[in-house]
C-alpha cells in the first residue's frame, strides 16, 4: 500500500478536473459538430424533399391515361407525351442494345486480358477522363460526327449511339469492379480442372459477376433516360405528333426497323420544352412529365440498389 | 474472340480521339476568320446579328460565376456532410443516406432545371431585393444541391481512406472526436477533398439544362447574379433549339465554345484525377 500524503492527494484532485474540464469541453464540441452535420444533412435533404415533393403534388394530378396516350398540343390541357415516352422508349434500346454488350467487353478485356503497359494504361485514364465530359460535347460529337459525317441525321439511331457513348464509362468500370470482386479461387479452380481463357470467362467469371453488372448497366440507363443535353443537340425535335413505325409488323420477315431512322423526341426534352413556356398549364404538365421522369429512374436505381444488396448477402455466406 | 473485346476497349480511345478531331476540326474555319484574341477577349457575344461579333467574356463569365456560386453551396455543406457521415455517423445511418444520396444523384437535370425557374426564383424573389425572373442566383445554388451527393460521397470515400490507425494514435494523444477528425483526417484526406471538389467544379461548369431553363438565353457580361446571363452551355443549346444552317460561322462558333468547355473542364479533370490517384496511394 502507498502512503499518499494530504498534499499529493489535493494536487491529483485538481489535475483530474482539469482533465474532466478539458474532456467535458472537447466533448460539447463533438456534439456541437455532430449535431451541425446531422443539421445540414437534414437541410439539404428536407430542402430536396420539398421539392420534390411540390412537384409530385403539382404534377401527379395531370397524369391520367389521357396524359400518356395524347400527343403535345397547343392546348396544355390537351397536351400529352406520348410521343415523348415511345420515342424514351425506343432510344433506350438502342442504347442498351450497344452499350451494354460493348461495355461489358471493354471491362473484360481490360480485367482478364489486357497486359499492364502502356496501351492498357492509356485506356485506363481515357476511361476515367471520358466520365469526366461533360454531357453536352457528346452531342457535340455526335453532330459533327453522326449527324452531319456519317449523314445519318437526326433520328432515333444517332440519339441511342450518342447515349450509348455517353453511359460506355460507367458500363465498363462496373464490369471491372464485379470482375475484381472475384474471389481469385473461382478461377483458379477452373483452371486447375483444365478450362482454358474462354472457358473459364463465359462459364465462371462472367455468371459470377453478373449482379454487379446489371447493376452497372441500369445504373447507366437511368442516367441516359434523363439526358437532355446531347440529345437536344443533335436536333431532336420538341413537337411531334407521330409515331415511328412499329418494330413488328404484320408481314414477313415481321420485324420492322424502319423506326431507327425516324424523328423523334423524347421525356426530358418534352419537359424543358413546357417548362420553358409561359402558360401556367404547360407547366402543370412539365411537373407531370418530372414526376415520370423522376419514378422510371428513382425505380431503376432502386432495382440497382437492391441487387447490390443481395450481392453483398451473397458473399456473405 | 479476344480481338472483339480489345474492340470494345479501343472504343473509349476512339471516342476521345473523335471528341478532340470534331472540336477542333468545325472550330478550325471559325478560328480562321475570328482572331483567337477577338474570341477569347471580346466583351460582345452576338452572333446572329447583322455585323456578328464572337468575344467569349459574358458566356464565360455566367459560366464561372454559375461554378463559383455552386461551390459556394457544395463546398462548406459537403464537407460537413462528409465528416459526420465518415466520422460521426453509426454504419446503420451511413448505410440509409449513402444509397439515399445515389438516388438524387440521379434525378435528370431538366428536373432541377424546373426547380430553379419555378420554385426556388419565386420563392428568392420575396428575399432577394432585385432578383430578376431568370437570373444567375438561383441556378447556381441549385447547382450546387445537385453536385453535392457527388462532392459528399467522394470526398467521404477519401476520409475513410485514412487508416484507423492513424485515428487511433490521435485518441492515444487525448484528442477528442472533433479534433481527431480536423487535425487528423482532413489533412490525411486533403488531396481527396481537393479531388472530390475540383470534380464538383468541373460537373459544375459542363452542366447544362438547368442553366438553359433558369440562367437565360441573353448573353450578358455582369458580375450581378441577380441579373440572367447566358452560359457557354446554355448558348450551345439554344443554337441546336433553333435551325441553324450547317457550315455557318454561327454553327462553328458552338464547336469553338464547345472546344473551350472540353479544355476547361479537361483541365479540371486532369488535377481531380491526379488528385484522387495521389490519395489512393498514400495509404
Amino acid at each position: 500500500m502507498t502512503t499518499i500524503t494530504e498534499g499529493s492527494l489535493g494536487a491529483a484532485v485538481t489535475t483530474d478536473q482539469a482533465a474532466l474540464d478539458a474532456v467535458r469541453k472537447a466533448k460539447q464540441k463533438d456534439i456541437v459538430l455532430a449535431t451541425g452535420g446531422m443539421i445540414v444533412m437534414a437541410i439539404a435533404m428536407t430542402l430536396l424533399l420539398t421539392l420534390i415533393g411540390d412537384l409530385v403534388i403539382r404534377g401527379a394530378a395531370r397524369i391520367d391515361y389521357g396524359f400518356l396516350t395524347s400527343y403535345p398540343s397547343r392546348l396544355p390541357e390537351r397536351a400529352g407525351v406520348l410521343s415523348a415516352w415511345v420515342g424514351s422508349l425506343l432510344v433506350m434500346l438502342v442504347t442498351a442494345f450497344l452499350a451494354i454488350p460493348i461495355g461489358i467487353g471493354a471491362g473484360l478485356y481490360l480485367e482478364e486480358y489486357a497486359r499492364k503497359g502502356w496501351l492498357s494504361n492509356l485506356i485506363e485514364i481515357n476511361v476515367s477522363n471520358l466520365a469526366g465530359v461533360p454531357s453536352i460535347i457528346y452531342g457535340l460529337l455526335a453532330l459533327g460526327l453522326f449527324v452531319y459525317g456519317f449523314s445519318l441525321g437526326k433520328t432515333i439511331l444517332v440519339a441511342g449511339m450518342t447515349l450509348a457513348l455517353l453511359i460506355l464509362p460507367i458500363v465498363i468500370v462496373s464490369t471491372r469492379e464485379a470482375v475484381r470482386a472475384i474471389p481469385r479461387i473461382i478461377k483458379e479452380g477452373a483452371y486447375g480442372l483444365g478450362a482454358d481463357q474462354w472457358q473459364v470467362m463465359w462459364n465462371y467469371i462472367i455468371p459470377a459477376a453478373r449482379p454487379g453488372i446489371l447493376t452497372g448497366a441500369i445504373v447507366g440507363l437511368s442516367r441516359a433516360i434523363g439526358e437532355t443535353a446531347p440529345i437536344i443537340t443533335i436536333g431532336a425535335l420538341t413537337f411531334i405528333a407521330f409515331l415511328p413505325p412499329p418494330p413488328v409488323t404484320g408481314e414477313f420477315p415481321f420485324i420492322s426497323f424502319a423506326w431507327l431512322n425516324d424523328g423523334f423526341t423524347v421525356l426530358p426534352i418534352q419537359m424543358f420544352n413546357w417548362v420553358s413556356r409561359p402558360q401556367e398549364g404547360f407547366h402543370t404538365a412539365a411537373a407531370a412529365t418530372g414526376v415520370v421522369l423522376i419514378a422510371l429512374t428513382f425505380s431503376l436505381n432502386g432495382i440497382a440498389i437492391w441487387i447490390r444488396y443481395r450481392l453483398r448477402k451473397g458473399y456473405r455466406n | 474472340m479476344k480481338t472483339f473485346l480489345f474492340l470494345c476497349a479501343a472504343l473509349s480511345v476512339f471516342v476521345t480521339t473523335a471528341i478532340v478531331f470534331v472540336l477542333i476540326r468545325d472550330s478550325w474555319e471559325f478560328f480562321a476568320n475570328i482572331p483567337l484574341t477577338d474570341f477569347l477577349f471580346g466583351t460582345m457575344w452576338t452572333p446572329v446579328f447583322a455585323n456578328p461579333q464572337f468575344g467569349v467574356l459574358p458566356l464565360l463569365t455566367a459560366t464561372l460565376q454559375t461554378a463559383g456560386l455552386a461551390m459556394l453551396v457544395a463546398v462548406p455543406f459537403g464537407l460537413i456532410m462528409a465528416i459526420y457521415l465518415s466520422e460521426y455517423a453509426r454504419p446503420a445511418v451511413r448505410e440509409t443516406i449513402k444509397p439515399a444520396l445515389e438516388m438524387l444523384e440521379a434525378v435528370p437535370t431538366v428536373v432541377y432545371g424546373y426547380f430553379a425557374l419555378l420554385v426556388m426564383t419565386p420563392f428568392l424573389q420575396q428575399i432577394v431585393p432585385g432578383l430578376k425572373g431568370i437570373n444567375l442566383l438561383v441556378p447556381g445554388i441549385i447547382l450546387g444541391i445537385m453536385i453535392l451527393p457527388y462532392v459528399v460521397s467522394v470526398s467521404e470515400d477519401a476520409m475513410r481512406a485514412v487508416p484507423n490507425s492513424l485515428r487511433e494514435g490521435g485518441y492515444g494523444l487525448g484528442m477528442a472526436k472533433w479534433q481527431v477528425a480536423i487535425r487528423i483526417v482532413i489533412p490525411g484526406a486533403f488531396s481527396g477533398i481537393t479531388a472530390a471538389f475540383i470534380l464538383g467544379m468541373s460537373r459544375a461548369v459542363g452542366e447544362t439544362m438547368v442553366l438553359a431553363v433558369a440562367a437565360g438565353q441573353n448573353p450578358n457580361l455582369t458580375w450581378d447574379p441577380r441579373e440572367g446571363a447566358a452560359t457557354i452551355t446554355a448558348y450551345i443549346v439554344q443554337m441546336s433549339l433553333g435551325d441553324v444552317a450547317h457550315g455557318s460561322i454561327a454553327y462553328q462558333s458552338i464547336f469553338a465554345v464547345g472546344l473551350l468547355l472540353f479544355v476547361i473542364t479537361l483541365l479540371f479533370n486532369i488535377i481531380g484525377f491526379y488528385l484522387r490517384r495521389k490519395f489512393r496511394e498514400a495509404y
